[in-house]
């Protein structure tokens, strides 16, 4: 296969007054690995969907081995080589493995009837020589989502892409599945294909990556080595020193908060959900709930707020029953809520900081006074509520959609813990946030925790997990698979995560350690 | 790569058998009951079922021959309890989610069946005339479902379907009346069909109008200009402008002569054979064609089209035109295949019944088909129960299947599930 050598020269990129990417200079060598390493919103996904014809540049270009090309469309770059696996997969979910495959290039009989035979032939034949096991004739929405991911590359190799961009791939991974995806990086590699491999993750940075380009802010901040510690590259994604480990003192549980007993739910689909799930959680720990995405922990969180029906199960809090009771009831009582995806259940985008600050107690004294709202009350609340969660904002009036993800979420996080809470329910607290305001969450948590506040955590992240935890329970397939220490390691926690009891799990991770848990 | 590393495998497992999710019971008990409800009505009308025997006609015009005769009360009792055992099934959970589509289809078929039963006893009820009468109001449905199948795979809601066939039927009967040819008539209806398409198509597509608001704007317009013209020109020279030629049957050899269903269904004309090669050629065409391959992805998720190189745009608008085609045949039936002249706003709501064909065949072709027959029978059965004179208004009846289409839509045939880019237009930055 030809190699490619891509180079990307001053390309620039604004939304409004927003400068996404401002003169990327960028050279990805054939054969290579090359990682684009940045925090969300740094402009890595800008840059990559202008190489992919998606957005067109304001300015600068793209040069193919020497050549000034131009990519207006997908199709352009598939013509040119390029191709991309998405972050959301761009698969059609009710068609077929081979009808994914063969979109955009149909193999054909006559007058366009489509060749199915020839398309199964090539899925088979690609997935073969990739070791993937892959049925052409599986629906997409019925494959579980590595199996997907692996569906995207097929797709792009059956283009013969000679560079493959691979935009945040490991997100939905399990550990051991992301150590199936590096093999098969490096296969690709020593057949000469070149791939982006664009994460903000620094482990998986150093255990593949041959060349390091960090962005931030839309410009290319610097280089580095794999060899770079953790620290030093988190310094250069970040701008200044960062502390990676949360200062937490050990937990000092006390009586039983929440217990969920036997908790069942079964989702629009039909499919169990959750499935018989028992937990506990004390005053004063943070208890976290891990698994990959999709394994039950997001109808979990629901369930425990009123948002997902029941199907069988009891839910308690301080001894008293919840099942059954509404959502206004719960929160009631005293659970607060971080949901999963907070643009969409954690905040009108729309309404000001200072009305988001408030909107699950404006029917109350001192917010609501009958049929109105005390503004001077809401906006007194909104500067002082900025002011102790460090909401970076240049006024409360601001709509919050305008906020970035970290100062969202600070809103969020600010009006759940304004009530007192008993337990706080947070969903993927850090998903989509810089750093900086990791660490300020993280903190804020941790400080709710020692207030004795009980706190469930449900995150995809083992990072997040380790730094947070006072115990884990690992979900699969919407079982809880065991409760484990925090301490527990990070290749034990990935071999539960793929549904491997605790004890199974020790032997295995100490025989079969992966290239993510030795770093 | 280690030899032991299991696979994770997120995909979900069914729910056992022994645990419903609550939604799924609550569906379950809302539209037992309703089938229960009409079981029970079937059974009643058994109970009050007199006189005698039910004579069914099956041949249109022979009074004396070849009629068929059950026992009325003993055939309805039978049904009705036929009907209450399958309402039953389903509300106790006897057979399985998968079949329960089978069980609303028996439950219907019983209903019916007792229902002419009891309509029919001591009197002679015509079923030839029922399905004759039954293709006749379902062609143009069919038609239009189709052209809705078409659009709304490719994501682009059509309401302006009734739109289509009023200028549809208006252009027909012009063109027939003037020209004489009725080749001409059905391609002028076919091509203004497309110019309303093509409103729909531009507003939609590139202007981003609000889909559905824009198909009732169409109808608003379709149903003003053809009146307009037609008090200008039509009723001012109604002999030259508003005569079209009414298509004769051509009966196909071998399959007309099919005792009962032969002359119903092989004794049409050229444009209810069009409608049955229009079946099959979008189903082919949709599930097997790479265009149907492309229509359905960018229906179903636009952006993955784009990034594998599909203008999403282009094929959208493809889809469009041509399902103005079909709506545009659809509605030259309402003139030239049947009433024979063009009268203001004649095709009284039935391309918002079209619609609901679509939806309730669940945007299959063949579904829409089989719901827009069973409308057409509804439509039919009323106007024969008039002439033989039951106690019930046929206005009331008129209403089964419309109702039936909201059970239909709320669920009782498993999930509906549209298109997911259905409606919504594909903006690229």
């Amino acid at each position: 296969m030809a190699r490619m050598h891509l180079e990307l020269s001053g390309l620039t990129k604004s939304f409004g007054s927003l400068v996404a990417n401002d003169h990327i200079d960028l050279v990805i060598e054939p054969g290579q690995i090359h990682c684009l390493l940045g925090e969300n919103g740094a402009g890595k996904s800008t840059l990559m969907n202008m190489l992919y014809g998606l957005l067109q540049p304001d300015a600068g270009e793209i040069l193919i081995d020497g050549e000034k090309v131009a990519i207006h469309s997908p199709s352009d770059a598939i013509a040119q080589g390029i191709g991309m696996v998405h972050q959301h997969f761009m698969l059609v979910p009710v068609f077929t493995v081979a009808e994914n495959i063969m979109l955009g290039r149909e193999y054909t009989r006559a007058v366009g009837v489509l060749d199915r035979k020839k398309a199964d032939a090539l899925v088979t034949e690609l997935s073969e020589r990739y070791g993937f096991e892959v049925d052409p004739e599986a629906l997409v929405e019925d494959i579980p989502v590595g199996v997907q991911q692996r569906v995207e590359i097929i797709k792009a190799l059956a283009n013969n892409a000679r560079v493959l961009i691979l935009d945040e791939p490991t997100a939905v991974l399990t550990p051991a599945e992301i150590d199936e995806l590096i093999a098969v990086m490096r296969q690709l590699k020593e057949n000469g294909t070149s791939i982006v491999f664009i994460t903000h993750k620094l482990k998986e940075v150093k255990a593949i990556a041959d060349t390091i380009t960090v962005i931030r802010r839309g410009k290319v901040v610097g280089s580095a080595e794999p060899s770079a510690t953790e620290e030093e590259l988190a310094e250069l994604m970040v701008g200044r020193a960062v502390d990676l480990v949360v200062d937490k003192d050990p937990a000092t549980p006390g009586d039983t908060v929440l217990r969920v007993e036997g908790l069942t739910v079964i989702d629009e689909r039909g499919f169990t959900a959750v499935d018989g799930v028992d937990l506990e959680v004390r005053a004063g720990e943070i208890l976290a709930v891990a698994g990959v995405q999709g394994n039950g922990q997001t109808e979990l969180a629901e369930a425990l707020l009123g948002l997902t029906p029941i199907a069988a199960g009891r839910i308690s809090l301080d001894g008293n029953d919840l099942t059954g009771r509404t959502t206004r009831d719960r929160l009631d009582a005293g659970i607060g809520y971080i949901p999963e995806d907070r643009a969409h259940d954690g905040f009108v985008g729309s309404f000001s900081v200072a009305e988001n600050l408030v909107l699950d107690m404006a029917r109350r004294a001192p917010f609501g006074k009958g049929l109105s709202l005390r503004t001077d009350e809401i906006e007194k609340n909104a500067q002082e509520r900025v002011e102790e969660f460090d909401i970076r904002t240049q006024s409360t009036d601001l709509a919050v959609s305008s906020l970035s993800g970290g100062n969202q979420q600070k809103v969020v996080l600010a009006r759940e813990l304004s009530r007192p809470l008993k337990l706080l329910v947070a969903s993927q607290p850090t998903r989509g946030v810089d750093v900086g305001s990791i660490e300020f969450l993280h903190t804020r948590m941790v400080k709710e925790r020692d207030n004795g506040t009980a706190v469930l955590i449900v995150s995809t992240e083992l990072d997040e997990i380790a730094a947070l935890a006072d115990r884990v329970a690992v979900m699969y397939r919407g079982k809880v698979v065991g409760v484990v220490p925090a301490d527990t390691p990070r290749d034990e926690l990935g071999l539960m995560m793929a549904g491997a009891s605790k004890s199974e799990a020790e032997v295995v991770a100490t025989e079969n350690p992966t290239t993510l848990g030795t770093i | 790569m280690s030899e032991t590393t299991t696979t994770p495998d997120t995909v979900r497992v069914p729910a056992p058998a022994a645990i419903e999710a609550p939604a799924d019971r609550t569906r379950r008990l809302r539209v037992g009951s309703l089938m229960l409800v009409f079981a029970l009505i079937g059974l009643l009308l058994a109970i009050f079922t007199n006189g005698g025997k039910a004579t069914f006609q099956l041949v249109s015009g022979d009074l004396q021959n070849n009629l068929f005769g059950v026992p009325a009360q003993a055939t309805a009792l039978i049904l009705g309890i036929l009907g209450v055992i399958a309402a039953g099934a389903y509300v106790l959970r006897r057979v399985p989610q998968s079949y329960s589509g089978y069980l609303a289809t028996l439950l219907g078929i019983c209903f019916i069946g007792s229902f002419l039963c009891w309509a029919a006893a001591g009197k002679t009820f015509p079923l030839a005339n029922q399905f004759q009468g039954t293709l006749n109001f379902a062609t143009p449905l069919i038609l239009g479902a189709l052209a809705g199948v078409l659009c709304e795979r490719a994501g682009v809601i059509n309401i302006a379907i009734e739109g289509q066939f009023l200028v549809g039927a208006f252009t027909a009967a012009v063109v027939s009346s003037t020209t004489g040819s009725s080749a001409a008539a059905l391609i002028a209806a076919a091509l203004t069909g497309v110019l309303m398409a093509a409103l729909l198509a531009v507003f939609s597509i590139k202007y981003l109008v609000n889909q559905v608001v824009l198909g009732v704007v169409l109808v608003v317009f379709a149903s003003g200009i053809t009146g307009y013209l037609f008090d200008q020109f039509l009723q001012e020279d109604a002999a030259n402008m508003n005569t079209p030629d009414v298509l004769s049957a051509v009966k196909i050899p071998l399959l007309g002569d099919i005792p009962f269903f032969g002359p119903i269904l092989f004794n049409q004309t050229i444009l209810v054979y069009l409608t049955y090669i229009a079946v099959a050629v979008v189903t082919f065409v949709l599930f097997e064609t790479r265009w149907g391959l492309r229509v359905r992805s960018v229906g179903e998720h636009p952006k993955a089209a784009d990034t594998v190189g599909i203008r999403v745009k282009r094929v959208r608008y493809s889809a469009v035109l041509w399902a103005g085609v079909l709506a545009g045949l659809g509605g030259a039936f309402f003139t030239v295949g049947y009433a024979g002249s063009f009268s203001k706003d004649m095709t009284a709501g039935n391309g918002f019944i079209a619609l609901a064909a679509l939806i309730m065949g669940r945007w299959n072709p063949i579904g829409a088909m089989v719901a827009a027959l069973f409308f057409g029978f509804a439509t039919q059965l009323q106007s024969q129960l008039q002439i033989i004179q039951t106690p019930i208004p046929g206005e009331l009846l008129l209403m089964a299947p419309y109702l039936a289409t909201i059970i239909a839509v709320a669920g009782l045939v498993g999930r509906v599930r549209a298109p997911k880019a259905d409606g919504e237009p594909y903006v690229t930055e």
